[in-house]
C-alpha cells in the first residue's frame, strides 16, 4: 500500500531524511521509534505533504500512485490521515463545521453523496459512541485551549471519522494518561483491519502493548537503522538507542 | 477637468452660495468653517494615513434632488430591506413608501430629520447644529445635511427589534450629506442598525454624521454596515456621549467603498458609563478603510474596550486610528484596545496608530496591533484533512472575523453579518480562481 523508496528530503535547505527504504503492506500496523530529532516528524509531514519538505530525491508510491505529486489536501481525500505530534488550535473554527467539511471533501472525492447536517451529526455520534467519547470537545473552536491529552483524543475522533486508509500517528500516545491511552489504542486497533495500513510513531512501548504491530523501525538520523518484529520495541525500551550503536547506526 | 473650481469642495461653496441662505445661520456659519478647512490634507495628523486627492478630483457636487432612484434602483433597495421599523433613504432623502413605523411602543419617535425640523423643531433643537465642530467633514456636513433618521426613546423603554436606518446611493457624481439622531432615554435600550449601500455603478459620497446621546443606564447598540458601491467614497462621524452607567456597543462592518473613513467618539461622561467598539473590515483590491476613533474618558470608574479586525487582499489598505483620553479625574479608568489585521496578499498594507493620552494615576490601559499572514500551520492543518485550499483560508478569515461577529447581541443581525462575511470570502475566492 505504501512504498517509500530512498527517501531524501530537506527542510529549510537541510536535508534531514537520507534516504528512507519501507514498505507497509495494506492490513499492517507498523511503528517507527527513534531518538528525538532523528526524523520521523519529518517523515509524517513528508507523507502528508506539508510545504517546506522538499523531496530532493526517491519516491513515495501509495496504492500505486505517486504521493509526491499531490497537494495536501488530495492526499487526504485519496485516505491519508496524519495524527499531528502538536495538532492546531484554529480560533474561530468550530470542531463540528470543520469536521464536516473535512468529510464532505473526502466523501465528495469518493463519489458518495454528501451529509447535510443532520446526517452528519449521526454519523459522528455513532463514531464517538464507539470510541466513549463525548461530544463536547467538538463543539468547541478546533483545539483551541484543549489539554494536551484532549488534543491526541481528539486526533484520534478525526481519524475515526475520516476513515482514512494509511493512518500515519505522529506519537499520537505522547502525553496520555492510562485511560486516554486506552482511548487512542482502542481507536487505533478500531480503525485497523484487511484494506487499511497505520505507520505509528512513538517512543513507548506501551503503546504498542495494546496496538501490537507487525513491524517495528528505528529511525536514527534520517535513515532507518534497523527493523524487526514487534519484540524488537521490547528490546530497545530494555537496553535504549545505546543498543544501536553497537550496530552502527551511523554507517548503516 | 478637474481645475480648483471644479473640485469637490469648490463644488460644494458654489452650491451653498447658488442657494442663497441667510447669511447668519447655522449653515452658513458652518459652511464658513468649512471653507477655511477645507477637505482635510494628509498634513493633518488625524489624516495621514487617508489620502483624499482622489474624493476632491471626483468633483462630487451636494445631490440637487433632480434626479431620483430608477425602478431597478428601487428593486436592488427593496431586496435588501429586512422587516422591523425602518427609516429607508435613498440619496439623502427619505423615502416614506419604504418605511415602516408600525410596531414601536407608545412613545418612541422615529422619523426623518427634515420633518422633525418642520414639524417638531424642539425634538432636534440644540443637538444638531453644534457650533464646535472644529472637523471640515461634520462642518460640511451641518451646512447641507438635509434629512436622516431621528429616534426617540423615553425613559425605560426597550426595545425587542432593531431599528434600521438605511440609505441608498443612486445618484453618480453627487454628494448626500446625512445627519441622524438617537436620544435613548434614561435606562432605554436599543439596537440601531445604519445600513449604507448604492447602486453598481454609482460614483457618489455619502458623508453622514450620526449622534447618539445616551441618558443614564442606557444601553445603545449601534451596527453599522458599510457596503457601498465599488467607485463610491463613504466618510461618516459618529459622536456617542454618554452619562452615568450607559453602556455603547458599536460594531462596524466595511465591506464596500473604495475608500471609506468612519469615525466613532465616545464620550464617557459620567461616573460608570461602558463602550464596547468592535470592527470587521473586509477589503480587496484598492480599497482604503479607515476606522478612527476617539475615546473620552471624563469620568472615573469608566470602562471602555476597542476590538478592530481587518482582512486585506489585493493592494487593499486598512487604517486603524484609536485615541483614548484619560482626563485627569477619571481615576478607575479601565481602556483596552486590540487590532488585528490578516494580509491575504503581500501588497496588502496595514497601519495601525494607537495613542494614549493619559493624565490620571490610577488607570488600567492596554493597547495591540499585529499584522500578518494566514497562519501556515493552521493552513496545512485543514488541508491534512481533505479540505481545499481556498476553503480552507475562507474557513480561517471566517473563523478571524467570526469572533467579532459573534459578540453582536442581536441574533438576526449577526446572522446577517455572518453571511455578508461568507459571500464576501465566495467572491474571493471566485475572483482567485478566475486569475
Ligand atoms: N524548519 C527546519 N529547519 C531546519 N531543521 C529542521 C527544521 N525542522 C526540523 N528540523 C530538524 O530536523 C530534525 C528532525 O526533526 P523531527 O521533528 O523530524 O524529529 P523527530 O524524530 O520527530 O523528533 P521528536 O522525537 O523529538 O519528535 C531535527 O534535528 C530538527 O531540528
Ligand atoms: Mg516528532
Amino acid at each position: 500500500m505504501l512504498e517509500i523508496r530512498n527517501l531524501h528530503a530537506e527542510v529549510g535547505g537541510k536535508e534531514i531524511l537520507h534516504g528512507i527504504d519501507l514498505s507497509v503492506a495494506v492490513g499492517e500496523v507498523h511503528a517507527v521509534m527513534g531518538p528525538n530529532g532523528s526524523g520521523k516528524s519529518t517523515l509524517a509531514y513528508v507523507l502528508a505533504g506539508r510545504e517546506g519538505y522538499v523531496v530532493t530525491k526517491g519516491e513515495i508510491v501509495y496504492d500505486g500512485k505517486d504521493l509526491v505529486a499531490m497537494a495536501p489536501e488530495e492526499r487526504a481525500r485519496e485516505g491519508v490521515f496524519l495524527g499531528f505530534q502538536y495538532p492546531v488550535e484554529i480560533p474561530g473554527v468550530s470542531g463540528l463545521s470543520f469536521l464536516k467539511a473535512a468529510v464532505n471533501e473526502v466523501r465528495r472525492h469518493r463519489g458518495q453523496a454528501e451529509l447535510d447536517a443532520v446526517e452528519f451529526l449521526k454519523f459522528m455520534r455513532q463514531k464517538l459512541k464507539l470510541l466513549d467519547m463525548s461530544e463536547d470537545l467538538l463543539k468547541r473552536a478546533v483545539n483551541v485551549g484543549f489539554s494536551g491529552g484532549e488534543k491526541k483524543r481528539a486526533e484520534i475522533v478525526q481519524m475515526a471519522i475520516l476513515e482514512p486508509r494509511l493512518a500515519v500517528l505522529d506519537e499520537t500516545d505522547s502525553g496520555l494518561d492510562i485511560d486516554a491511552l486506552k482511548v487512542v489504542s482502542n481507536g487505533i486497533n478500531a480503525l485497523r483491519g484487511p484494506d487499511r495500513a497505520m505507520l505509528v510513531i512513538t517512543h513507548y512501548q506501551r503503546l504498542l502493548g495494546h496496538v501490537v504491530p507487525d513491524r517495528v523501525h528505528v529511525l536514527a538520523q534520517g535513515k532507518i537503522a534497523v527493523s524487526g518484529g514487534k519484540d524488537l520495541a521490547l528490546e530497545l525500551e530494555q537496553k535504549g538507542y545505546a543498543m544501536l550503536g553497537a550496530k552502527d547506526v551511523r554507517a548503516a | 477637468m478637474t481645475g480648483a473650481d471644479t473640485d469637490t469642495a469648490a463644488l460644494h461653496l458654489a452650491r451653498f452660495a447658488a442657494l442663497g441662505g441667510e447669511a447668519g445661520g447655522a449653515r452658513a456659519r458652518a459652511m464658513r468653517r468649512f471653507e477655511a478647512l477645507g477637505l482635510p490634507s494628509q498634513r493633518i495628523e488625524a489624516w495621514h494615513y487617508t489620502g483624499l486627492n482622489a474624493l476632491s478630483k471626483a468633483a462630487l457636487a451636494p445631490f440637487d434632488g433632480t434626479k431620483t432612484a430608477s425602478s431597478a434602483d428601487d428593486s436592488m433597495l427593496g431586496a435588501r430591506l429586512g422587516a422591523g421599523p425602518r427609516l429607508v433613504f435613498a440619496d439623502g432623502r427619505l423615502r416614506a413608501e419604504l418605511s415602516d413605523l408600525s410596531g414601536l411602543p407608545a412613545g418612541v419617535r422615529l422619523l426623518g430629520l427634515a420633518d422633525a425640523r418642520a414639524r417638531e423643531p424642539s425634538l432636534v433643537e440644540n443637538r444638531l447644529d453644534a457650533e464646535d465642530e472644529a472637523r471640515a467633514m461634520r462642518a460640511l456636513n451641518a451646512a447641507f445635511a438635509a434629512d436622516g433618521a431621528v429616534l426617540v426613546l423615553p425613559a425605560g423603554v426597550r426595545l425587542d427589534r432593531p431599528v434600521q436606518f438605511i440609505h441608498f446611493a443612486a445618484a453618480s457624481g453627487a454628494a448626500f450629506h446625512l445627519r441622524h439622531l438617537v436620544v435613548a432615554g434614561e435606562g432605554s435600550a436599543a439596537t440601531v442598525v445604519e445600513t449604507y449601500f448604492g447602486a453598481p455603478r454609482s460614483a457618489s459620497w455619502t458623508n453622514a454624521v450620526t449622534e447618539l446621546e445616551l441618558g443614564r443606564g442606557a444601553t445603545l447598540r449601534h451596527v453599522k454596515w458599510q457596503d457601498e458601491a465599488a467607485l463610491a467614497f463613504h466618510t461618516a462621524s459618529t459622536h456617542a456621549r454618554l452619562a452615568g452607567g450607559a453602556r455603547f456597543e458599536s460594531f462596524v462592518l466595511h465591506s464596500g467603498a473604495r475608500l471609506a473613513r468612519n469615525e466613532i467618539d465616545a464620550t464617557l461622561a459620567d461616573p460608570g458609563a461602558s463602550c464596547r467598539l468592535l470592527g470587521v473590515t473586509l477589503a480587496r483590491e484598492k480599497q482604503h478603510i479607515d476606522n478612527t476613533t476617539v475615546i473620552d474618558h471624563a469620568a472615573p470608574g469608566c470602562t471602555s474596550k476597542e476590538h478592530y479586525r481587518g482582512v486585506l487582499d489585493g493592494e487593499a489598505r486598512g487604517v486603524f486610528q484609536g485615541r483614548i483620553v484619560v482626563r485627569p479625574q477619571a481615576q478607575k479608568t479601565a481602556a483596552h484596545q486590540l487590532i488585528e489585521h490578516l494580509l491575504l496578499s503581500e501588497r496588502a498594507e496595514a497601519s495601525a496608530k494607537p495613542e494614549l493620552e493619559i493624565h490620571a494615576d490610577d488607570v488600567k490601559c492596554g493597547h495591540g496591533a499585529t499584522a500578518g499572514a494566514l497562519d501556515e500551520q493552521a493552513l496545512f492543518y485543514l488541508r491534512a484533512r481533505g479540505i481545499g485550499l481556498e476553503r480552507a483560508r475562507a474557513m480561517l478569515v471566517e473563523g478571524f472575523v467570526a469572533a467579532l461577529v459573534d459578540e453582536v447581541e442581536d441574533e438576526g443581525v449577526r446572522a446577517r453579518l455572518s453571511s455578508v462575511v461568507a459571500d464576501w470570502l465566495a467572491q474571493a475566492a471566485d475572483e482567485r480562481l478566475a486569475v
